[in-house]
């Protein structure tokens, strides 16, 4: 019972930061068409620059800077980049992207160097926040709850309730109709590449702390956004917000499951011996494949629901 | 605008060309193919090596390279993958170069074995030697051992026996964690072993293997360990899987010790910091500190003289071993000749820079070589990477200790 509370929490703490990345990159996805490979990068980005900049004014003037000049780099990007190959077709923005995953890369090990940061979690944050069955819960998670879903509530307000997002949603479905009523549409892109950049570079500010600032972050964090963009659907921050806290409490129940499927068969009467492939795959135990399953689940999700969870059109 | 950025890219490309070949114009020096990642993720530790060499080389060039020539190292990025290693090797042999060392990664060493095994045996007169000062796993100089290769860094096994000696007496329940990869299930196996040796007190309340670097939060992790009642948690992770698995059971307040084989490696204590206070143990080749403890004014001389320039350590005496013995060893066969260099090697003894006997063993070709229990502390002379922490050494494993029998059997070349 309390591991189960306790991986609920924690769980919820990693869906949520998923969803900060996630939330982003699909609305640059269902707007704009690009799956933007260099998502991660930016989060990346968010993190050193958050260590750079919290040196020198602390950490919570860092925590509205970094993403700031993250959504400014973003902007650049769309303008002098994106917008330039966009007449080449998708297939020219997505390997523009993907070169942009190697530069970013590149430049944070040419500035920064190829070790770990020291980027801490601030002083006044660090403390258990209570204590849950012997274990603590930091107080920084539930800092970091507390800033995603300050963001979860923002982006819904700005996307449902303002008239930007009136155009931004409308600008999502129907580009052309959008434009011949008089908006601009390219800056529409250019502020949602640049807002979805700055929500990650928050995410980065984040969860740079939370794990560690290294130039292997990015790498470790893509996948896992794109398998939760695909599995909560296109275009729909409600999908992304479910599949990330699936994703988050898939991750880190899968660890506490010391069972394989050899022992859910063994009440059903099978046996499984000897040393063959079969075996071996089913007597591993789901512990040792827990990261595997959400992309065995992205697989699933695309067989048999194209569209995602509660995507309105097809991947 | 167009054929100005065209000239650019010509440019690029003759100056990056010529920077390729300038290596090969330098004729006298002996050339050693160095074989490891420097980019990807793992860019770090093989940037790290580098440098680390290139200190080395200033030592052992200045003390007279061998056959009076110099040392020369000729880089080669394989991205931590066995084919790009190949590929490494392949323009290795083309350059006549013939010695290839290589520093990172099982896989990789693997690779190298059979693709030099291969080469000598097709090529007797351009064969090379390959100097593995870095491919850990233990079956390299047993099942796998191949008379081509000499192994200049301790392996898994070796490590195991020390980590379980320096365990304290009053260690009663472990719990064993490792990466789900060829370097984690050789820990874990030979781990377990030497715990059933030499410590049969000892209870393995819990043995696991976690997916290699894809794991972002430990904490379900450290609620099992916490729910298994173990006092340490016995590991081979390295790097963020390390980091993380530390920084989640800070976040816990779980009070468990970290018994490790790779703390130290490079970013490891940044990473970690105060959160690894007195009790993150890890087994190391050597540290300034160790310089300091056994009162070695110039191995202590040697390691300030590289902390002055770098935010790291000098752990690494086991390469300056190597090209030490190298260079003895092609000073005794004239020549760089391959089989001739092998024999040289070969049964060679030696002192490392601390003064402990050190040996190339014939039957496997595995240098035997002592190591040191190291413990995260405030209270030592240098500390690590500018955290305030640094390493002390709790025990010293000595060659005689890790002198461990072999299965390999050797197929030696006809003449």
């Amino acid at each position: 019972m309390e591991t189960i509370l306790i991986s609920v929490l924690n769980g919820l703490v990693y869906g949520m930061l998923l969803f900060m990345l996630a939330s982003g990159l699909t609305l640059i996805f269902s707007m704009m068409g690009v799956l933007n490979f260099a998502h991660a990068s930016i989060y990346m980005l968010g993190a050193y620059l958050a260590f750079t900049v919290s040196r020198f004014v602390g950490f919570f003037p860092a925590l509205i800077i970094a993403p700031i000049l993250c959504g400014l780099i973003g902007a650049a990007i769309e303008i002098w980049g994106l917008r330039r190959v966009h007449h080449n077709g998708h297939i020219a923005e997505l390997l523009f992207t993907f070169g942009l995953v190697f530069i970013i890369q590149r430049l944070v090990q040419m500035t920064w160097g190829m070790l770990p940061m020291a980027y801490r979690v601030p002083p006044s944050l660090d403390f258990p926040l209570f204590v849950l069955y012997g274990a603590n819960f930091p107080a920084y998670r539930g800092f970091m709850l507390l800033v995603s879903a300050a963001m979860l509530l923002g982006t819904w307000l700005l996307l449902k309730k303002t008239r930007i997002g009136l155009i931004i949603q409308a600008a999502l479905t129907h580009p052309h109709m959008v434009s011949s009523l008089g908006h601009n549409v390219p800056r529409v892109f250019t502020t949602v590449f640049a807002g979805g950049c700055l929500l990650a570079g928050l995410a980065g500010v984040i969860g740079g702390n939370y794990q560690t600032t290294e130039p292997g972050m990015a790498e470790s964090m893509g996948p896992i956004v794109f398998v939760v963009v695909v599995f909560g659907g296109l275009g729909s921050l409600a999908g992304c917000f479910i599949a990330s806290v699936v994703m988050g409490m898939i991750q880190t129940f899968a660890v506490v499951i010391d069972y394989s499927v050899a022992d859910l068969l063994r009440p059903m009467g099978v046996m499984l011996t000897g040393d063959t492939l079969l075996t071996e795959v089913l007597t591993v135990p789901v512990a040792r494949i827990g990261a595997l399953l959400p992309f065995v689940m992205m697989v699933t999700i695309l067989f048999f629901r194209p569209r995602g969870l509660m995507g309105t059109r097809d991947t | 605008m167009t054929s100005s950025i065209r000239r650019l890219c010509f440019a690029f490309v003759a100056l990056s060309s010529a920077m390729a070949f300038q290596p090969a114009l330098a004729e006298d020096t002996i050339k050693i193919g160095y074989v490891d990642p420097f980019s990807g993720p793992f860019a770090s530790g093989g940037d790290e090596f580098l440098k680390v060499f290139g200190y080395i080389l200033q030592k052992v060039n200045a003390d007279g390279g061998a056959l009076g020539k110099k040392f020369e190292l000729v880089p080669f990025d394989d991205k931590l993958q066995p084919a790009e290693a190949l590929i490494a090797l392949k323009s290795i042999t083309d350059q006549n170069i013939p010695f290839v060392m290589q520093c990172t990664g099982s896989n990789v060493g693997a690779a190298l074995l059979d693709g030099v095994s291969k080469h000598n045996a097709r090529n007797p007169d351009n064969r090379v030697l390959y100097l593995n000062c870095g491919a850990l796993a233990t079956e390299l100089t047993n099942e796998k051992c191949d008379f081509w290769q000499f192994r200049f860094a301790g392996n898994v096994e070796m490590r195991a026996a020390a980590r379980i000696k320096a365990l304290p007496k009053d260690l009663k329940k472990v719990y064993l964690l490792n990466q789900d990869y060829l370097f984690g299930q050789s820990v874990q196996h030979d781990t377990r072993k030497w715990l059933e040796k030499l410590r049969p007190d000892i209870q393995v309340v819990g043995d696991e293997l976690m997916p290699f670097g894809k794991v972002q939060d430990f904490s379900s992790y450290v609620a099992k360990i916490k729910a298994s009642g173990a006092q340490s948690v016995l590991t081979g992770n390295y790097n963020r899987d390390l980091n993380l698995l530390i920084k989640a059971a800070v976040d816990d307040g779980i009070n468990i010790r970290f018994d490790t084989y790779l703390a130290h490696l490079i970013g490891g204590p940044t990473a970690i910091g105060a959160a690894g206070e007195n009790r993150l143990t890890t087994i190391s080749e050597f540290g300034p500190n160790v310089a300091v403890e056994l009162k070695k004014p110039e191995a202590e001389a040697f390691a300030s003289g590289w902390r002055a320039n770098h935010d790291t350590d000098f752990s690494e005496i086991n390469f300056l071993t190597m090209l030490q013995m190298l260079s003895k060893a092609i000073d005794k066969a004239g020549s760089t000749d391959a089989l001739k260099v092998a024999l040289a090697l070969e049964d060679a003894k030696a002192t490392d820079m601390v003064g402990f006997p050190v040996q190339m063993r014939k039957e496997d070709h595995q240098l035997l070589m002592p190591f040191y229990a190291v413990s995260f502390s405030r209270d030592v002379k240098y500390d690590a990477e500018k955290t305030g922490f640094g390493w002390k050494t709790d025990f010293i494993a000595s060659t005689e200790d890790l002198t461990l029998p072999t299965t390999c059997k050797m197929k030696r070349p006809a003449s």
